[in-house]
Order: C-alpha cells, then structure tokens, then sequence
C-alpha cells in the first residue's frame, strides 16, 4: 500500500476547493446551502449542509465516476487490497443485493448459510436466484449459529455443481469465521464465484491478529459495512471485487437500483474514514481489541456471565474469532439477553447492538474508551444483583432447519392470504419473520411453517425481542401461499 | 494587569472572579488542572476550566458532605471517598478519632499531586495514616467490594466530564453492594436552580430512590458554586437522617466545625417547595 497516496482523501479534497469556491447554486438540492431550511442548519451546522450538494464535474458523478470519485475508488481498492472499489450509498444492503445480481439470474443456484442477512434473500427475491442452504453449526451451550463446516460446504457444492457462486459470512454478527480461504479454494475449483457479507469484517482489513479478510483469502466479491467497524456515516459502505470480476457489469448492475443522487455526505465520509483506517487503522483496531480483551476479562470476573473469545475456536464451524467482538451469554443469571438489552436501555441509559434469546452484543468500535466499558460491567454486575433468577424454563436459541419448499421469488409473488400465525402450520410462508438486529431470518419467503418455527416467534415476541418482516406489523397474522 | 478568571454557570450566567496570579496549569492523561489565586476566595482550584473548589468556601461543601452521616451513624469504621482527590472531605473525616479506614479513590493521580503541593492547607490531610490512596476508576475499584463500608461519600465534580460514571444506576448500585447493611452513601446532587443542572439533580435523585430505600436530600449554601444553592443526597439501608440523628452524642466528640451543628442539621432537610416538587417527581 502507498502511504502517501493513502493521505489523499480525493473527495474531501474536492469538497473542500468547490467550498472555497463559493459557487452560486442554481441546481438542487434546494435548501442551497441551508439558506432556505434555517432549522435543518441549525441541527446539522452550515458545514454541513454546505457540502450537501449535487453531483457536478468538479465533484464526480456516482453513476459514472471518471475523476475524484474515481480515485477515491482506487484509493480504496489499494487500501483493502481489492481490485476494484465501488462507493455505496444505499447501505451493505445494497452492496450485498449487487454482489447476488452481479452473480446470478433467474433459477441459477447460489450456495449459502441459512444464517444469512435479509439483504441476501431479499436479492433472491428480486432475482429469482434458487438458495441452496448449508445449516450452519450450532453451539449448544450458547445458542448461536456458528459458520459453515468445510465439509459441509463441500458436500453443498458437490451435489451442486451447477450453482453459480458460494455466499459467506465473514464473519457472523457474533465474530465467527467459516474457513474461507478454503472455500475460496474448492468453490473456485468448481468455477463458483466466492461472495463475502462482510458487514462486520472491515477491520478484517486493517488490525492484526484478525481472521482473514475476503479479498486476502481469494474471494470475488465482498461487502464491506464501513459504517460499521470502519466509521463511516450510517448508510454508507464498499463493495469490493477481486481480479475475475467484470467491474464495468458490476457498475451497471449497481446502477439499477442505486440512487442518482449519491450524497456527498456519505460519499466523503467514506473517504475520510477509508483514509483514517489505512493511516492509522492497525494502532486503533489493536485498541479495540484490547478493549474488548478487558472488558470480556471483567465480565467474567463477575461471574454468572460469559463472554466468549478465541477459547471457541474449533478449527471448523468456528475456524477463527473476531476478538474485537463483545459477545455475552446471559441465561446463566436467568435473563434472555434481549431481558438484559432492554434493561440495560430502560435503567442504565446504556443502548448496546442487541440481545438475541441467550446473548448479549455490545459493539465496540474506534470510538469507544474505557471509561464507557466501565459502564457496561458495572451495569451487567448490578443486574446480576438486582435480577439474577432461576433459568429453569428458559429457551436458548435455535437454529431452525428450514424446509424450502419454492424459491424465496416465487413465493413473495404467489397468491397469498393472511392467517393467524397459530394456523400457519404446514402452510407455505411468503414472507420474511425476524428479530431485528440481528436481522437474520427465522423463516423467508418459500419456507414451509412448522409447530416448532411458530412456538419460537411467540417466545421471542414475548420476550420482548423487536421482530420485523410480516405485512402485519402486530406480527399475530402471516401471510402464506394460497393452496390450489 | 488585569485578569479575570470566569466559570460559567450556564452559557449566559458567569461567575467572575478577579485573579491575582496563576499558580498552576497543566494537562493530565485525564483533564487540564490549574491553580489560580483569586482576590476574594483565596485560592481556586479548576478543573477543565469548571471551579471546583475555593479556599475561601470549600469549608461548607467539605462539612456539609462529611458531618451529617457521621452524626446520624453510630458507628462508622471504614469510610470510601470517592473522587475528593483535593483532601477536603478526608480533612474533615480525620477529626473523627474512631474511624478505622479510609479508601479514597481518586482516578487522577496529578490533581493529588497538585492539591498536595498548591492547597496543602486541605491537601495535608492525605497523609492520615488510615487514608490510602487508589487511582483508579471508581466505577471499576467498588464493583468488587461488598459489604465493606459503613459511609460512602461520593464527592465527583460534574456529570459531563470524565467522572460521568459516578453518576449512574450502575455506580449506586455497585455502591449499595459495597455498604453494610447499615450502610449510607451521601452524594453531591448538583444544584437544582438552573435548567440543566436541575434535571442532573433529578436523574441522581431517581436513580438513588431506585436504589436505596431511605433517600433524602439536603441543602447548604456554596457562594462559588452555581446559584450559590447547592443539594446533597442522604441515601442510607437503614438508618433516617433526622429520626436518627444523635446531636447530643456528636457534641460530646467536641469536633470543631464552622457551618455544620446539629441544630443546623434538622434545618437543611427542609427543603424550598419547587426543589420538593423536582424531587417528588421522580420518586
């Protein structure tokens, strides 16, 4: 990587010149400026809403970047040792719908965890792509979906040979990775392209000590949350191809559903957080970890909690741990973690990631101190004490097998009706259930509906977990397909 | 020459004092520390540009905070000071012969260093044989005591600056665990006259109440500090700061005080109406 060309931050720069131009817009966005939306000024400040302008050629276009755009891209694909970049403004959701589009057309065959995030199914749906799920591991004691064996990865693309490209995780929300560098191998092997989610890898990049990040291990594409662990404003992300990609088709693929009004907002954010982390990342991630090192040390001090790390790693379904991460499992004190996530919220002013049925997520990130992760323990010692019950009767997580009975496209368009979700079994489900975050689904559209799949959103609903998907927004009806 | 030093109480009302020289000025890993000496309230010590404490005032603040748990406990032994770095509250509690131990935790070891040298007047009092001295987090050191404490003091500056743990649910928390059961904790509660330090002081209020089952507030009056009106929370496990007040018994100890006197003390619990009604709102 070169230094010195990484201490550009191109669009920036041009932000910066067009600024002490003092242009006179005749061009949208109407508030020019923030003269005409005093109040919008008066919360962003005149900085702000000063660089949110519209796409002209000093400044590049998104659609079709040929200058400081441009070489924020290629900054960016030398950074993350890519060979090419692309800016995204409609979050990693974008990014990953782009990867599937850029890979698969209708009825083509696209290996995948279940435990993937709606963006992936939702790209199905649009594309009509088949899913060929690997039921990822389970860890008993701690209810968390873990990556794909290697073996079973193996076994997928054996039987399918015909499938067009392998989706992974890398890693899961909770840190861990499949051995990609061996997928990478064998997909290759049987001319399948290799598609990385990483919305929580972008420190893979940078830190050390981390798994292996997707373009390092030879994948082809990755989608890069740098709104995440990297910095960045919400919304904004990377997507990543290695050299087999036709970047030229991934560019025109990205250009069906992407905005032609990319804000230069998210677009130099992305810029200076891309500049950020190749100047300093290493040094900052290595802070992080050593963050999350403390704090998992401390809460297991308290005892009754456990934050799990690296001890997990099993050299298959957890082939490596991302150590950034603050995982906590909680029935141990008798509370679900989502019990704890709302407690912690509700009476500690504390929000963290999420809580699923067993675990708790707090994020740490570059801007975190010390003094915060105080907090956190502290908060979860006083719980303990205040809370701490029996965990007789409690559930953990589990993963659900799925039962794929059409395509997650043909079931979203069907016929459908809506049923109270207690009447639902057997039926065929034409929608999306999940707990948000972590966003992952417990049923998708195309997937028949078992006693066990509902009796697990009753629990999580009544738990308090905040779930999304269904049309009925009160979740107590599910539309299904109608049956001929 | 002419120089100024001005803490702001909030971003329109200033408290001005005339100051005669600087005598310290520095930065710390965790804030900027500076002495300056002033025409009318002697010394003052400033912390990220706030005033915590003058010479000429501190006396009130540093009483009030001490005497009234030790008049209404009967038998404290160990005593937590937190924060305090600057030696006023220990001043105070070394007059009482019978305590036994006192953990004072201060995370900043240079403003110690820095009271030891510039206010030696109050700083002095570090050096009691009973007092050890711990630069730590507070929220971290009391997440591992139980039951150790007859009295916490918590003397923390502010809720906006590196002390904002000492302000929350889980500190108090952590706290109750670490008293006896007949434990108090006594709290600074900022001051309930202006907008934003009064919802401070209701946020402290709720969260003690949610804590602790016997929760009352006092008042003393601080010219330096803003307002000049300030508030200090009695949380306590067993014992009422009034029913169980033993005047008598602390005369007897014939501990030389200039604000504080029992007298005094069944006074400052009775509070102006519109802090009662702050109050009551979140009980």
């Amino acid at each position: 990587m070169d230094i010195s060309a990484q201490k550009h931050a191109p669009i920036y720069e041009a932000l910066e010149r067009f600024r002490k131009m003092r242009i006179v817009p005749f061009d949208v966005p109407g508030h020019k400026h923030g003269r005409g939306n005093p109040e919008l000024v008066e919360l962003l400040g005149s900085k702000c809403v000063g660089i949110d302008v519209n796409s002209m050629k000093p400044l590049d276009n998104l659609c079709h970047p040929v200058s400081v755009i441009k070489q924020a891209e290629e900054l960016a694909a030398e950074a993350f040792g890519a060979a090419h970049a692309f800016l995204m403004v409609g979050g990693t959701t974008s990014a990953v719908q782009s990867m599937v589009l850029s890979c698969c057309k209708k009825g083509d065959k696209i290996i995948m965890p279940r435990n993937v995030h709606r963006s992936v199914i939702n790209a199905l749906v649009l594309c009509g792509a088949k899913p060929v799920y690997v039921n990822p591991d389970v860890d008993q004691h701690l209810g968390i979906s873990l990556g794909m064996k290697l073996s079973q990865v193996e076994e997928a693309i054996r039987e399918n040979p015909d499938a067009v490209a392998v989706l992974v995780n890398n890693p899961t929300y909770y840190g861990i990775c499949s051995d990609l560098r061996s997928i990478v191998k064998i997909a290759h092997e049987y001319g399948m392209k290799v598609l990385a989610d990483e919305a929580h890898g972008t420190h893979f990049y940078f830190g050390e000590g981390l798994p292996v990040s997707a373009m390092a291990a030879g994948a082809d594409m990755a989608s890069v949350s740098m709104h995440k662990s990297g910095g960045s404003l919400t919304q904004s992300s990377l997507l990543l191809t290695g050299p087999n990609v036709n970047a030229g088709y991934v560019r025109q693929i990205i250009n069906l559903t992407q905005t032609t009004s990319g804000s230069y907002l998210l677009l130099s954010s992305l810029d200076i957080s891309r500049r950020n982390l190749a100047l300093r990342g290493k040094e900052a991630f290595a802070k992080v970890a050593e963050l999350a090192r403390y704090a998992r040390e401390e809460i297991n001090q308290i005892s009754g909690y456990y934050a799990f790390a690296g001890e997990k790693i099993n050299g298959n379904s957890i082939f490596d741990f991302d150590t950034t991460k603050l995982s906590v499992h909680t029935l141990d004190i008798g509370l679900a973690g989502i019990e704890v996530y709302d407690i912690l919220r509700d009476e500690y002013d504390i929000q963290i990631e999420f809580g699923d049925l067993g675990n708790i997520l707090a994020y740490l990130s570059i801007g975190d101190r010390k003094q915060e992760v105080e907090r956190l323990v502290s908060a979860l010692a006083d719980i303990k004490r205040r809370y701490q019950k029996d965990k007789t009767g409690m559930l953990t997580q589990e993963y659900i097998a799925p039962d794929v009975v059409l395509t997650p496209q043909e079931s979203f368009y069907a016929e459908k009706e809506s049923l109270p979700i207690r009447e639902t079994k057997g039926r065929i489900c034409s929608e999306f259930v999940m707990c948000y975050p972590p966003g992952i689904p417990i049923l998708a559209p195309g997937e028949a509906i078992t006693d066990k799949i509902i009796d697990y959103i009753l629990y999580a609903k009544e738990k308090g977990c905040s779930m999304t998907g269904p049309e009925d927004e009160k979740i107590e009806r599910l539309n299904v397909l109608k049956e001929r | 020459m002419e120089m100024w030093f001005s803490d702001e109480h909030t971003d329109n009302v200033k408290l001005s004092l005339r100051i005669k020289r600087q005598l310290f000025s520095a930065e710390s890993e965790f804030q900027r520390i500076d002495v300056l000496e002033s025409e009318d309230f002697g010394k003052v010590l400033v912390v990220d540009g706030d005033l915590m404490l003058t010479e000429k005032d501190e006396f009130i603040y540093h009483e009030m905070i001490t005497h009234v748990p030790m008049a209404v406990h009967p038998d404290v032994k160990n005593v937590l000071v937190i924060g305090g770095g600057d030696g006023g509250v220990v001043r105070e509690l070394i007059k009482y012969d019978s305590l036994e131990k006192i953990d004072v935790v201060e995370v900043d070891p240079l403003l110690v260093e820095v009271c030891r040298k510039y206010i030696p007047e109050i700083a002095c009092s570090l050096n009691d044989s009973r007092v050890e001295i711990y630069n730590e987090d507070g929220l971290r050191f009391i997440r591992s005591r139980t039951s150790e404490y007859d009295l916490i003091i918590i003397d923390s500056p502010n809720p906006f600056g590196p002390g904002e743990g000492l302000f929350t649910k889980e500190f108090y928390g952590n706290c109750y665990n670490a008293l006896r059961d007949d434990g108090i904790m006594i709290n600074q509660n900022e001051s309930p006259f202006y907008e934003e330090e009064a919802f401070q002081c209701q946020r402290m209020h709720k969260r003690i109440v949610e804590t602790f089952p016997i929760c009352k507030v006092y008042q003393a009056h601080i010219p330096a500090y803003p307002s000049g009106h300030w508030l200090f929370g009695f949380a306590s496990k067993k014992y009422h700061p009034l029913n169980d007040l033993n005047g008598v018994g602390w005369k007897l100890r014939g501990i030389s005080t200039r604000y504080y006197e029992p007298r005094l003390h069944y006074g400052v619990f009775a509070l102006p109406v519109y802090v009662e009604e702050l109050l009551r709102d979140v009980e």
